[in-house]
Protein backbone atom coordinates (compact mmCIF):
# COMPACT_ATOMS: atom_id res chain seq x y z
CA UNK A 1 0.00 0.00 0.00
CA UNK A 2 1.30 2.95 -1.12
CA UNK A 3 1.91 6.27 1.58
CA UNK A 4 -0.81 8.31 -0.16
CA UNK A 5 -3.28 5.43 0.94
CA UNK A 6 -2.28 4.77 4.07
CA UNK A 7 -2.08 8.67 4.83
CA UNK A 8 -6.21 8.09 4.49
CA UNK A 9 -5.92 6.87 8.23
CA UNK A 10 -2.85 8.57 9.89
CA UNK A 11 -1.22 11.58 8.27
CA UNK A 12 1.69 12.85 9.78
CA UNK A 13 4.16 13.21 6.81
CA UNK A 14 4.55 16.53 5.75
CA UNK A 15 5.75 15.45 2.30
CA UNK A 16 2.49 13.13 1.86
CA UNK A 17 0.05 15.94 3.48
CA UNK A 18 1.97 18.21 0.91
CA UNK A 19 0.83 16.00 -2.07
CA UNK A 20 -2.36 15.13 -1.09
CA UNK A 21 -3.21 19.02 -0.70
CA UNK A 22 -3.89 19.11 -4.48
CA UNK A 23 -6.00 16.50 -4.89
CA UNK A 24 -9.63 17.52 -6.50
CA UNK A 25 -11.79 15.65 -4.04
CA UNK A 26 -15.59 17.80 -5.88
CA UNK A 27 -14.87 17.34 -8.74
CA UNK A 28 -17.79 19.74 -10.46
CA UNK A 29 -16.68 22.57 -8.93
CA UNK A 30 -12.98 21.95 -8.61
CA UNK A 31 -12.27 21.69 -4.73
CA UNK A 32 -9.28 20.52 -3.35
CA UNK A 33 -8.59 18.05 -0.31
CA UNK A 34 -5.92 21.31 1.12
CA UNK A 35 -8.89 23.73 1.18
CA UNK A 36 -11.18 21.39 2.45
CA UNK A 37 -8.72 20.27 5.00
CA UNK A 38 -8.04 23.94 6.06
CA UNK A 39 -11.55 24.91 6.29
CA UNK A 40 -12.40 22.04 8.93
CA UNK A 41 -9.62 23.18 10.63
CA UNK A 42 -11.25 26.68 11.58
CA UNK A 43 -14.55 24.77 12.31
CA UNK A 44 -16.64 24.18 9.20
CA UNK A 45 -16.48 20.45 10.25
CA UNK A 46 -20.42 19.31 8.77
CA UNK A 47 -20.60 18.59 5.07
CA UNK A 48 -23.60 21.74 5.17
CA UNK A 49 -20.85 24.25 5.78
CA UNK A 50 -18.33 22.70 3.63
CA UNK A 51 -21.07 22.91 0.82
CA UNK A 52 -22.40 26.52 1.43
CA UNK A 53 -18.60 27.93 1.88
CA UNK A 54 -16.73 26.16 -1.01
CA UNK A 55 -19.48 24.71 -2.83
CA UNK A 56 -18.81 20.83 -2.83
CA UNK A 57 -21.67 19.02 -4.00
CA UNK A 58 -23.85 21.59 -5.60
CA UNK A 59 -22.81 20.69 -8.90
CA UNK A 60 -24.38 18.43 -11.74
CA UNK A 61 -23.53 15.52 -9.50
CA UNK A 62 -24.94 16.56 -6.16
CA UNK A 63 -22.17 15.22 -4.17
CA UNK A 64 -22.12 11.98 -5.35
CA UNK A 65 -18.56 11.94 -6.23
CA UNK A 66 -17.60 14.10 -2.95
CA UNK A 67 -19.76 13.28 -0.17
CA UNK A 68 -18.68 9.98 1.08
CA UNK A 69 -14.76 11.30 0.94
CA UNK A 70 -15.37 14.78 2.57
CA UNK A 71 -17.13 12.84 5.69
CA UNK A 72 -14.37 10.90 6.25
CA UNK A 73 -12.16 13.64 5.71
CA UNK A 74 -14.21 15.22 8.48
CA UNK A 75 -13.97 12.02 10.56
CA UNK A 76 -10.31 11.65 10.77
CA UNK A 77 -9.92 15.16 11.67
CA UNK A 78 -12.27 15.65 14.35
CA UNK A 79 -12.49 12.19 15.93
CA UNK A 80 -15.90 11.73 15.19
CA UNK A 81 -17.14 8.72 13.71
CA UNK A 82 -18.49 9.29 10.13
CA UNK A 83 -22.29 7.98 11.49
CA UNK A 84 -22.20 11.21 14.06
CA UNK A 85 -21.85 14.10 11.26
CA UNK A 86 -24.35 15.48 9.56
CA UNK A 87 -24.28 14.04 6.35
CA UNK A 88 -26.47 17.04 4.60
CA UNK A 89 -29.56 16.76 2.76
CA UNK A 90 -29.81 15.41 -0.97
CA UNK A 91 -32.33 17.60 -2.97
CA UNK A 92 -34.47 16.58 -5.82
CA UNK A 93 -34.30 16.28 -8.52
CA UNK A 94 -32.30 13.09 -8.36
CA UNK A 95 -30.95 13.96 -11.88
CA UNK A 96 -30.06 17.02 -13.66
CA UNK A 97 -33.50 17.84 -15.93
CA UNK A 98 -34.26 20.13 -18.83
CA UNK A 99 -36.12 23.32 -17.51
CA UNK A 100 -38.13 22.78 -21.13
CA UNK A 101 -39.27 19.03 -20.10
CA UNK A 102 -40.07 20.17 -17.17
CA UNK A 103 -42.44 23.02 -18.52
CA UNK A 104 -43.44 20.88 -20.85
CA UNK A 105 -45.18 18.17 -18.14
CA UNK A 106 -42.42 15.79 -19.15
CA UNK A 107 -42.86 15.88 -23.05
CA UNK A 108 -39.83 17.62 -25.11
CA UNK B 1 -15.16 23.43 19.80
CA UNK B 2 -15.22 26.63 21.61
CA UNK B 3 -15.12 26.75 25.08
CA UNK B 4 -18.70 27.14 27.12
CA UNK B 5 -19.13 30.25 29.14
CA UNK B 6 -22.30 31.08 31.45
CA UNK B 7 -21.67 34.41 31.00
CA UNK B 8 -21.90 36.58 28.50
CA UNK B 9 -22.56 40.41 28.11
CA UNK B 10 -25.09 39.65 24.82
CA UNK B 11 -26.40 36.74 23.57
CA UNK B 12 -27.63 36.68 20.48
CA UNK B 13 -30.03 33.86 18.73
CA UNK B 14 -29.77 32.77 15.52
CA UNK B 15 -26.50 31.61 13.36
CA UNK B 16 -27.44 33.10 9.92
CA UNK B 17 -26.89 36.37 8.35
CA UNK B 18 -29.16 38.68 11.04
CA UNK B 19 -27.21 37.26 14.15
CA UNK B 20 -24.01 36.95 12.86
CA UNK B 21 -23.97 40.91 11.72
CA UNK B 22 -25.26 41.87 15.15
CA UNK B 23 -22.63 39.95 16.94
CA UNK B 24 -19.69 41.57 14.37
CA UNK B 25 -20.98 44.34 15.09
CA UNK B 26 -21.74 44.49 18.83
CA UNK B 27 -17.76 43.49 18.60
CA UNK B 28 -16.66 46.16 16.37
CA UNK B 29 -18.78 48.71 18.58
CA UNK B 30 -16.30 47.56 21.71
CA UNK B 31 -18.82 45.32 23.57
CA UNK B 32 -16.88 42.15 24.83
CA UNK B 33 -18.36 38.71 25.30
CA UNK B 34 -21.06 38.11 22.85
CA UNK B 35 -22.23 34.74 22.07
CA UNK B 36 -24.14 33.64 18.83
CA UNK B 37 -26.60 30.64 19.54
CA UNK B 38 -27.59 28.48 16.81
CA UNK B 39 -29.54 25.48 16.74
CA UNK B 40 -28.30 23.91 13.76
CA UNK B 41 -25.33 24.32 11.90
CA UNK B 42 -24.56 27.90 10.74
CA UNK B 43 -26.31 29.34 7.72
CA UNK B 44 -29.15 26.64 8.12
CA UNK B 45 -31.82 28.83 8.30
CA UNK B 46 -33.34 30.86 5.97
CA UNK B 47 -30.50 33.02 4.94
CA UNK B 48 -28.73 30.01 3.68
CA UNK B 49 -31.98 29.71 1.45
CA UNK B 50 -32.56 32.50 0.30
CA UNK B 51 -32.57 33.98 -2.83
CA UNK B 52 -29.73 36.33 -2.54
CA UNK B 53 -30.77 39.55 -4.18
CA UNK B 54 -29.80 42.60 -2.89
CA UNK B 55 -31.96 45.89 -3.79
CA UNK B 56 -32.82 49.70 -3.01
CA UNK B 57 -35.81 49.24 -5.43
CA UNK B 58 -38.75 49.36 -2.50
CA UNK B 59 -42.22 51.00 -2.32
CA UNK B 60 -41.84 52.40 1.40
CA UNK B 61 -39.32 55.39 2.50
CA UNK B 62 -38.40 52.69 5.33
CA UNK B 63 -37.64 50.16 3.47
CA UNK B 64 -36.04 52.66 0.68
CA UNK B 65 -34.07 53.68 3.32
CA UNK B 66 -32.49 50.14 4.31
CA UNK B 67 -32.18 49.32 1.17
CA UNK B 68 -29.60 52.13 0.43
CA UNK B 69 -27.89 51.59 3.61
CA UNK B 70 -27.36 48.20 3.27
CA UNK B 71 -26.13 48.55 -0.57
CA UNK B 72 -23.46 51.06 0.77
CA UNK B 73 -22.33 48.58 3.25
CA UNK B 74 -22.18 45.75 0.72
CA UNK B 75 -20.36 48.02 -1.52
CA UNK B 76 -17.33 48.51 0.98
CA UNK B 77 -18.01 44.66 2.94
CA UNK B 78 -15.27 42.90 1.20
CA UNK B 79 -13.01 45.25 2.46
CA UNK B 80 -14.30 45.58 5.88
CA UNK B 81 -14.49 41.66 6.69
CA UNK B 82 -11.52 40.35 4.97
CA UNK B 83 -13.25 38.04 2.81
CA UNK B 84 -15.11 37.65 -0.54
CA UNK B 85 -18.60 37.74 -0.25
CA UNK B 86 -19.82 37.03 -3.83
CA UNK B 87 -21.26 40.88 -4.61
CA UNK B 88 -22.83 41.30 -8.20
CA UNK B 89 -24.50 44.69 -8.65
CA UNK B 90 -25.93 43.76 -12.03
CA UNK B 91 -29.19 45.52 -11.33
CA UNK B 92 -32.54 44.39 -10.64
CA UNK B 93 -34.67 45.09 -13.87
CA UNK B 94 -38.60 45.45 -12.65
CA UNK B 95 -41.04 43.93 -15.04
CA UNK B 96 -44.49 45.40 -15.20
CA UNK B 97 -47.26 43.45 -17.03
CA UNK B 98 -50.62 45.85 -16.05
CA UNK B 99 -50.80 49.56 -16.03
CA UNK B 100 -51.76 49.73 -12.68
CA UNK B 101 -48.65 48.17 -12.03
CA UNK B 102 -46.49 50.35 -13.87
CA UNK B 103 -47.79 53.06 -12.24
CA UNK B 104 -47.53 51.81 -9.18
CA UNK B 105 -43.48 50.77 -9.96
CA UNK B 106 -43.22 54.58 -11.22
CA UNK B 107 -44.78 56.08 -8.08
CA UNK B 108 -42.37 54.02 -6.18
CA UNK B 109 -39.45 54.90 -8.07
CA UNK B 110 -40.41 58.67 -7.73
CA UNK B 111 -39.90 57.62 -3.75
CA UNK B 112 -36.64 56.16 -4.42
CA UNK B 113 -35.23 58.60 -6.79
CA UNK B 114 -35.91 61.44 -4.02
CA UNK B 115 -34.15 59.35 -1.46
CA UNK B 116 -30.91 59.13 -3.64
CA UNK B 117 -31.54 56.08 -5.73
CA UNK B 118 -30.90 56.51 -8.75
CA UNK B 119 -33.61 53.74 -10.62
CA UNK B 120 -35.03 55.06 -14.26
CA UNK B 121 -37.86 54.03 -16.06
CA UNK B 122 -36.10 51.89 -19.00
CA UNK B 123 -37.67 51.33 -22.70
CA UNK B 124 -38.03 48.13 -24.28
CA UNK B 125 -35.33 48.49 -26.67
CA UNK B 126 -33.14 49.22 -23.42
CA UNK B 127 -34.87 46.27 -21.35
CA UNK B 128 -33.93 43.83 -24.00
CA UNK B 129 -30.26 45.17 -24.31
CA UNK B 130 -30.00 44.75 -20.59
CA UNK B 131 -31.39 41.14 -20.55
CA UNK B 132 -30.61 40.08 -24.57
CA UNK B 133 -32.92 36.62 -24.92
CA UNK B 134 -35.83 38.28 -22.39
CA UNK B 135 -39.82 37.41 -23.89
CA UNK B 136 -41.78 40.46 -22.80
CA UNK B 137 -44.10 41.17 -25.32
CA UNK B 138 -46.52 41.06 -22.80
CA UNK B 139 -44.72 43.59 -20.81
CA UNK B 140 -46.45 47.13 -20.11
CA UNK B 141 -43.25 48.87 -18.82
CA UNK B 142 -39.34 48.54 -16.92
CA UNK B 143 -37.60 50.24 -14.11
CA UNK B 144 -34.09 49.55 -13.45
CA UNK B 145 -31.52 50.15 -10.83
CA UNK B 146 -28.10 49.36 -11.79
CA UNK B 147 -26.50 49.53 -8.23
CA UNK B 148 -29.14 46.58 -6.96
CA UNK B 149 -27.85 43.01 -7.44
CA UNK B 150 -27.03 39.79 -5.98
CA UNK B 151 -24.50 38.45 -2.91
CA UNK B 152 -23.62 34.84 -1.53
CA UNK B 153 -25.85 34.36 1.17
CA UNK B 154 -23.23 31.89 2.60
CA UNK B 155 -20.21 33.52 1.99
CA UNK B 156 -21.68 37.17 3.35
CA UNK B 157 -22.76 35.13 6.59
CA UNK B 158 -19.34 33.35 7.07
CA UNK B 159 -17.27 36.81 6.23
CA UNK B 160 -19.19 38.39 9.27
CA UNK B 161 -18.74 34.83 11.61
CA UNK B 162 -15.03 34.99 10.26
CA UNK B 163 -14.54 38.54 11.28
CA UNK B 164 -16.66 38.68 14.61
CA UNK B 165 -14.62 35.58 15.73
CA UNK B 166 -11.19 37.40 15.42
CA UNK B 167 -12.55 40.51 17.47
CA UNK B 168 -13.90 37.93 20.10
CA UNK B 169 -17.08 36.69 19.01
CA UNK B 170 -17.81 33.35 20.83
CA UNK B 171 -20.56 31.03 17.95
CA UNK B 172 -22.14 27.62 19.26
CA UNK B 173 -23.47 26.01 16.93
CA UNK B 174 -26.24 22.90 17.58
CA UNK B 175 -27.01 24.48 20.75
CA UNK B 176 -30.70 25.05 20.83
CA UNK B 177 -32.31 28.10 23.03
CA UNK B 178 -34.94 25.99 25.52
CA UNK B 179 -35.96 29.49 27.59
CA UNK B 180 -35.51 32.37 28.09
CA UNK B 181 -35.01 33.73 32.26
CA UNK B 182 -36.65 37.55 32.97
CA UNK B 183 -36.35 38.60 36.37
CA UNK B 184 -38.39 41.73 37.17
CA UNK B 185 -38.72 43.63 33.76
CA UNK B 186 -35.55 42.89 32.44
CA UNK B 187 -33.53 39.81 30.82
CA UNK B 188 -31.61 37.35 33.40
CA UNK B 189 -30.62 34.61 31.12
CA UNK B 190 -30.65 31.82 28.28
CA UNK B 191 -31.80 28.01 28.89
CA UNK B 192 -29.80 26.27 26.26
CA UNK B 193 -29.45 22.56 25.44
CA UNK B 194 -26.05 23.25 26.61
CA UNK B 195 -26.30 24.76 29.84
CA UNK B 196 -27.42 28.25 31.49
CA UNK B 197 -25.81 31.35 30.35
CA UNK B 198 -26.27 34.32 32.53
CA UNK B 199 -26.71 37.49 30.25
CA UNK B 200 -28.29 40.72 30.68
CA UNK B 201 -29.19 41.05 26.79
CA UNK B 202 -30.33 38.60 24.45
CA UNK B 203 -31.54 39.70 20.47
CA UNK B 204 -33.66 37.75 19.08
CA UNK B 205 -32.60 37.01 15.17
CA UNK B 206 -33.96 33.70 15.16
CA UNK B 207 -35.40 34.19 11.80
CA UNK B 208 -38.87 31.41 11.17
CA UNK B 209 -38.36 30.55 14.77
CA UNK B 210 -38.30 34.43 16.05
CA UNK B 211 -41.99 34.46 17.39
CA UNK B 212 -40.76 31.44 19.44
CA UNK B 213 -37.86 32.89 20.58
CA UNK B 214 -39.95 36.22 21.25
CA UNK B 215 -42.70 34.12 23.41
CA UNK B 216 -39.61 32.62 25.84
CA UNK B 217 -39.40 36.24 26.94
CA UNK B 218 -42.95 37.04 27.47
CA UNK B 219 -42.90 39.11 23.96
CA UNK B 220 -45.53 38.41 21.90
CA UNK B 221 -45.67 39.21 17.98
CA UNK B 222 -47.83 38.89 15.42
CA UNK B 223 -44.86 37.21 13.08
CA UNK B 224 -45.20 33.59 10.80
CA UNK B 225 -43.34 31.53 8.79
CA UNK B 226 -44.27 30.95 5.22
CA UNK B 227 -42.58 28.58 2.99
CA UNK B 228 -40.92 29.56 0.05
CA UNK B 229 -39.86 27.97 -2.86
CA UNK B 230 -36.74 28.11 -5.28
CA UNK B 231 -34.73 25.93 -8.09
CA UNK B 232 -31.16 26.32 -9.40
CA UNK B 233 -29.64 24.96 -12.68
CA UNK B 234 -26.22 23.83 -13.86
CA UNK B 235 -24.00 26.47 -14.16
CA UNK B 236 -23.77 27.76 -17.81
CA UNK B 237 -22.08 30.26 -19.57
CA UNK B 238 -22.58 34.15 -18.53
CA UNK B 239 -25.03 36.12 -19.77
CA UNK B 240 -28.19 33.87 -20.02
CA UNK B 241 -29.81 36.37 -17.85
CA UNK B 242 -27.66 39.54 -16.66
CA UNK B 243 -29.74 41.37 -14.26
CA UNK B 244 -31.86 40.05 -11.48
CA UNK B 245 -35.11 39.94 -13.34
CA UNK B 246 -38.14 40.78 -10.97
CA UNK B 247 -41.71 40.92 -11.38
CA UNK B 248 -45.27 41.06 -8.90
CA UNK B 249 -47.91 40.77 -10.75
CA UNK B 250 -45.75 38.13 -12.94
CA UNK B 251 -44.54 36.72 -9.62
CA UNK B 252 -41.08 35.58 -10.22
CA UNK B 253 -37.58 36.56 -9.61
CA UNK B 254 -34.79 34.61 -12.24
CA UNK B 255 -31.08 35.73 -11.73
CA UNK B 256 -27.95 34.24 -13.17
CA UNK B 257 -25.12 33.88 -10.17
CA UNK B 258 -21.67 35.24 -11.06
CA UNK B 259 -20.65 31.28 -11.03
CA UNK B 260 -23.06 30.33 -13.98
CA UNK B 261 -26.32 28.74 -12.32
CA UNK B 262 -29.94 30.55 -12.85
CA UNK B 263 -31.73 30.69 -9.80
CA UNK B 264 -35.50 31.54 -9.72
CA UNK B 265 -38.05 31.60 -7.36
CA UNK B 266 -42.43 32.81 -7.39
CA UNK B 267 -45.34 32.44 -5.40
CA UNK B 268 -47.67 29.72 -7.58
CA UNK B 269 -50.35 29.13 -5.14
CA UNK B 270 -49.58 30.88 -1.77
CA UNK B 271 -47.28 29.45 0.44
CA UNK B 272 -48.25 26.93 3.33
CA UNK B 273 -47.45 27.87 6.96
CA UNK B 274 -45.20 25.40 8.20
CA UNK B 275 -41.75 24.89 9.32
CA UNK B 276 -41.46 21.61 6.53
CA UNK B 277 -37.95 22.58 4.41
CA UNK B 278 -39.02 20.50 0.97
CA UNK B 279 -39.87 21.22 -1.94
CA UNK B 280 -43.08 20.00 -4.16
CA UNK B 281 -43.32 18.49 -7.75
CA UNK B 282 -45.92 21.54 -8.61
CA UNK B 283 -44.12 24.22 -7.83
CA UNK B 284 -40.50 22.55 -10.05
CA UNK B 285 -42.90 22.58 -13.13
CA UNK B 286 -44.66 25.95 -12.43
CA UNK B 287 -41.19 27.45 -11.78
CA UNK B 288 -39.80 25.42 -14.98
CA UNK B 289 -42.87 27.19 -17.06
CA UNK B 290 -41.80 30.41 -15.98
CA UNK B 291 -38.40 30.22 -16.79
CA UNK B 292 -39.01 29.06 -20.28
CA UNK B 293 -41.76 31.68 -21.31
CA UNK B 294 -39.79 35.15 -19.81
CA UNK B 295 -36.48 33.66 -20.86
CA UNK B 296 -36.86 31.12 -23.79
CA UNK B 297 -33.68 30.19 -24.12
CA UNK B 298 -33.22 28.34 -20.99
CA UNK B 299 -34.98 25.54 -21.92
CA UNK B 300 -32.11 23.30 -22.52
CA UNK B 301 -30.51 23.91 -19.52
CA UNK B 302 -31.01 21.61 -16.76
CA UNK B 303 -31.92 22.09 -13.36
CA UNK B 304 -30.27 20.69 -10.83
CA UNK B 305 -31.67 21.20 -7.26
CA UNK B 306 -34.73 22.50 -5.90
CA UNK B 307 -35.44 23.72 -1.94
CA UNK B 308 -37.19 25.83 0.04
CA UNK B 309 -36.67 28.43 2.81
CA UNK B 310 -39.13 30.64 5.05
CA UNK B 311 -40.26 34.10 5.10
CA UNK B 312 -40.64 35.24 8.55
CA UNK B 313 -43.90 37.26 7.85
CA UNK B 314 -45.00 40.24 9.62
CA UNK B 315 -48.55 41.91 8.53
CA UNK B 316 -47.24 44.99 6.98
CA UNK B 317 -43.87 42.83 5.90
CA UNK B 318 -41.69 45.18 7.01
CA UNK B 319 -39.30 44.10 9.88
CA UNK B 320 -39.49 44.66 13.94
CA UNK B 321 -36.41 46.04 14.83
CA UNK B 322 -35.89 47.56 18.21
CA UNK B 323 -35.67 46.93 21.98
CA UNK B 324 -38.83 45.60 23.73
CA UNK B 325 -40.65 45.96 26.84
CA UNK B 326 -38.61 43.47 28.43
CA UNK B 327 -34.93 45.52 29.02
CA UNK B 328 -32.69 44.05 27.08
CA UNK B 329 -34.72 41.59 24.93
CA UNK B 330 -34.01 43.09 21.19
CA UNK B 331 -35.85 42.08 17.92
CA UNK B 332 -34.50 42.18 14.56
CA UNK B 333 -37.30 39.89 13.59
CA UNK B 334 -39.69 39.91 10.82
CA UNK B 335 -38.30 40.60 7.69
CA UNK B 336 -40.52 39.39 5.49
CA UNK B 337 -38.05 37.27 2.94
CA UNK B 338 -35.58 40.41 3.10
CA UNK B 339 -33.50 39.23 6.09
CA UNK B 340 -30.50 38.84 3.62
CA UNK B 341 -30.65 41.96 2.32
CA UNK B 342 -30.87 44.47 4.90
CA UNK B 343 -28.53 42.13 7.25
CA UNK B 344 -25.66 44.63 7.13
CA UNK B 345 -27.59 47.81 8.36
CA UNK B 346 -29.64 46.05 10.57
CA UNK B 347 -26.95 44.76 12.49
CA UNK B 348 -24.92 47.95 12.61
CA UNK B 349 -28.66 49.56 13.80
CA UNK B 350 -28.86 46.97 16.96
CA UNK B 351 -25.06 47.89 17.82
CA UNK B 352 -25.80 51.58 17.59
CA UNK B 353 -28.87 51.05 20.10
CA UNK B 354 -27.55 48.93 22.51
CA UNK B 355 -24.46 50.58 22.98
CA UNK B 356 -25.72 54.53 22.03
CA UNK B 357 -28.92 54.30 22.70
CA UNK B 358 -29.65 56.26 19.17
CA UNK B 359 -29.28 55.20 15.47
CA UNK B 360 -28.10 56.51 12.47
CA UNK B 361 -31.45 56.04 10.60
CA UNK B 362 -34.60 57.01 12.40
CA UNK B 363 -36.44 53.77 13.20
CA UNK B 364 -38.67 54.01 15.60
CA UNK B 365 -41.74 53.15 13.26
CA UNK B 366 -40.30 49.48 13.18
CA UNK B 367 -41.38 48.90 16.50
CA UNK B 368 -43.12 46.33 17.45
CA UNK B 369 -45.64 47.83 18.89
CA UNK B 370 -46.96 49.24 15.77
CA UNK B 371 -49.03 46.22 15.15
CA UNK B 372 -51.05 46.82 18.35
CA UNK B 373 -51.38 50.60 17.88
CA UNK B 374 -52.55 50.12 14.40
CA UNK B 375 -49.80 51.89 12.61
CA UNK B 376 -48.67 49.74 10.00
CA UNK B 377 -46.79 50.76 6.93
CA UNK B 378 -47.35 48.03 4.30
CA UNK B 379 -44.75 47.50 1.80
CA UNK B 380 -45.99 46.94 -1.60
CA UNK B 381 -43.20 45.71 -3.32
CA UNK B 382 -42.51 42.17 -2.39
CA UNK B 383 -42.28 38.70 -4.46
Amino acid sequence: MSDVIRAGNVCDNEEVENRERGIVICRCEEVTLGEIRDWIERGYDTFDELKRLLRVGMGPCQGRGCREMILREISRMTGRPVAEIPAGTIRPPVKPVKLGILASGGRE
Amino acid sequence: MMEWKDTAEVVVVGGGVQGMSVAYNLAKFGVKDVVVLEKGSICSGSTGRCGAGIRAQWGTEMNCRLGLASLNLFEQLEEELGMDVGLNQCGYLMVAYKESEFETLKKSMALQNSLGIKTRVVSREEALEICPGLSADDAVGFTFHERDGHADPFLTTFAYQEAAKRLGVTVHKFTEVTGIRVQGDRIAGVETSKGFISTRAVVNCAGPYAQFIAAMAGVKIPNYSERHEIIITEPVEFGVCPPMLMSFSGNYYIQQRPHGSIIGGCSPEGHPEDFENRGTADFLEHMSRTFVKVLPRTKGIRVVRQWSGMYNMTPDKQPELGETDVKGFYLSTGYSGHGFMFAPISGQLIAEIYTKGTTSIDISMLHYKRFERGELILEPAVV
